[in-house]
């Protein structure tokens, strides 16, 4: 299993889900979060006091998927996220070394 | 059955006999709704205008702390001049303070004083009462201690509101027939100088809230500011139009004069932010309608339409320039601007009433009406008023300062005032 971690821009959500769900991936943690990377912050004016706003307000995607379904599951999520401009965002993919469903215990990937 | 009607018609005739009467001695109807309308309107300024205006300034830890210095005052005075300050203001006394003769509200009934009861102009006056102290808490926002804070302002608007208004209003020594013949229609000194300034003294004495300038000090919710300025905007009318006293001419000349400046300084400011800034904002309309409206204030039943548009462009510019630019360079931090806006657009307002009166207005001439000395009668009486404003601030909050503090401790200027001071908050989100 592996933990995919994707930091997009907000108006791409509905696209992202949108294209999850077209390969059949159901379960997702979504956070409001804020943050930058290369891209450079705005300028706020109030009554002529200047505020450089540095972190921008994005989503963070999460979901767990099984090892077989990575690949595919990655190149949804970037596909759909694009613009092409700075402030797209990054996908991480780390290691998960287990899984538990509540409800039943299920175990591991029938867990997701 | 028979008897509970008698009864209620009985009780009926009572509750009518005293208007029926008082119709017959020279009270005005029209004149009696319009003012309790307007004193009506102006402590919606206060609450929940001003409160919104200035809550929506701060960030959301105070918000709660600084609605709450605004209704306080509606309490707080109300009972003041109940107690004297409606005496000290409007009562007989000398040059510079009434006497105690309304003191407990003696004598202040429904017998006429011109066309309305002597209580509808009482309570009109009231509602200044609340405004002048809740405008200062802008100057001191995020920092000042409640207690401190009540304590400060009953002094304050004894010492220095309750004079003014005699000064001015009273038949003091700035009055029409004193001795130095100032126009001040609707407050611009008594309301908005004083205060201003004092705002300005208070903000110099407490010192910065901690991080400013360098921390992100951005309002927390620009649209309960923008809510709260056009309540200020509306209850404006009764502010202005009904310190005419009378549903008249001159009552229906201020209301235009009001409206037309207010109009005026949202363009003016805008204009100047938009150029110098980049972006027109609302936080800059907003702003200049409220300098506008200040500046309105003085000269609102003395000059004509187009004077207004001018004296609103003016206050629109100067207040932008105050509070964007000059503030900056001398470091002091008005949170709210309340000296920026209040101050200045109560000065700006008071000379240039000076400038425009027009004889066949509110029957006193100004400069461009060959009525040099009535300028300079304004100017004195503004610098008077920044004098006296300025000192017994200072003085009042070395007093209070050394009995119970005045400024909250570090950690609780961190926490807020929502928390530490009234043990509650705002958004549970």
């Amino acid at each position: 299993m592996k933990k995919i971690e994707a930091v997009i821009q907000p108006f791409k959500l509905d696209d992202v889900r949108e294209a999850l769900k077209d390969i059949g991936i159901d379960g997702m943690t979504i956070y409001d979060v804020r943050g930058h990377g290369r891209q450079k912050g705005h300028k706020e004016v109030y009554r002529g006091q200047e505020y450089e706003v540095e972190l921008l307000p994005k989503v963070k995607l999460e979901s767990i998927v099984p090892d077989d379904r990575v690949e595919e599951t990655i190149r949804a999520i970037v596909e759909s996220a694009r613009t092409g401009k700075i402030g797209d965002g990054k996908v991480f993919i780390s290691d998960v070394s287990g899984a538990i469903r509540i409800r039943n215990s299920d175990a591991d990937d029938d867990a997701l | 059955m028979k008897k509970t009607i008698k009864c209620g018609l009985m009780f009926l005739a009572v509750l009518l006999a005293p208007a029926v009467a008082s119709a017959q001695d020279g009270i005005d109807t029209g004149d009696n709704a319009w003012i309790l309308t307007s004193s009506a309107l102006v402590l919606m300024m206060t609450g929940p205008g001003l409160a919104l205006f200035y809550g929506g300034l701060v960030r959301k830890k105070n918000i709660l702390g600084t609605m709450m210095q605004s209704f306080a005052m509606m309490a707080l005075m109300t009972l003041l001049w109940a107690l004297y300050g409606y005496s000290l203001s409007f009562g007989s006394g000398n040059a510079f303070i009434g006497g105690f003769e309304y003191a407990l509200m003696e004598g202040v009934g429904t017998e006429p004083n011109g066309s309305i009861p002597h209580l509808t102009f009482m309570v009109f006056q009231l509602m200044f009462a609340i405004i002048t102290p809740a405008l200062i808490t802008g100057a001191f926002a995020e920092r000042m201690k409640f207690s401190a804070m009540l304590l400060f302002m009953a002094i304050w608007a004894t010492i220095v509101y309750f004079p003014m208004v005699h000064m001015v209003w009273g038949g003091g020594f700035l009055s029409a027939d004193g001795v130095i013949p100032s126009l001040d229609f609707a407050g611009g000194t008594v309301v908005h100088i004083s205060s201003g300034v004092s705002a300005l003294v208070v903000a110099l004495y407490l010192g910065k809230r901690i991080g400013y300038p360098s921390e992100t000090m951005r309002p927390h919710n620009l649209t309960l500011a923008f809510i709260g300025a056009c309540m200020l905007w509306v209850g404006w009318f009764g502010f202005n139009a009904g310190s005419a006293l009378a549903a008249d001419g001159l009552a229906a000349a201020a209301f235009v004069n009001t409206h037309f400046a207010a109009s005026a300084a949202v363009v003016g400011w805008l204009v100047v932010e938009w150029l110098r800034d980049g972006k027109p904002s609302i936080l800059g309309g907003i702003t200049g309608a409220v300098a506008g409206l200040v500046a309105i204030t003085p000269a609102s039943g003395f000059v004509g339409p187009m004077d207004s548009i001018l004296i609103g462009l003016a206050a629109g510019v100067v207040c932008y320039y105050f509070v964007a630019v000059l503030k900056g360079k001398l470091g002091y931090d008005d949170s709210l601007d309340a000296f920026g806006v209040h101050g200045i657009g109560g000065s700006v307002g008071a000379i240039l009433t000076g400038v425009f009166a027009r004889e066949a207005v509110g029957g006193t001439a100004g400069l461009l009406e060959g009525n040099a000395p009535q300028l300079g009668n304004n100017t004195l009486a503004a610098l008077l008023t920044w004098v006296l404003a300025g000192v017994a601030t200072f003085v009042i909050l070395k007093v209070v300062d050394a009995v119970i503090g005045v400024r909250v401790t570090e950690s609780d200027e961190y926490t807020g005032l929502d928390v530490t001071q009234h043990g509650e908050e705002a958004y549970q989100l």
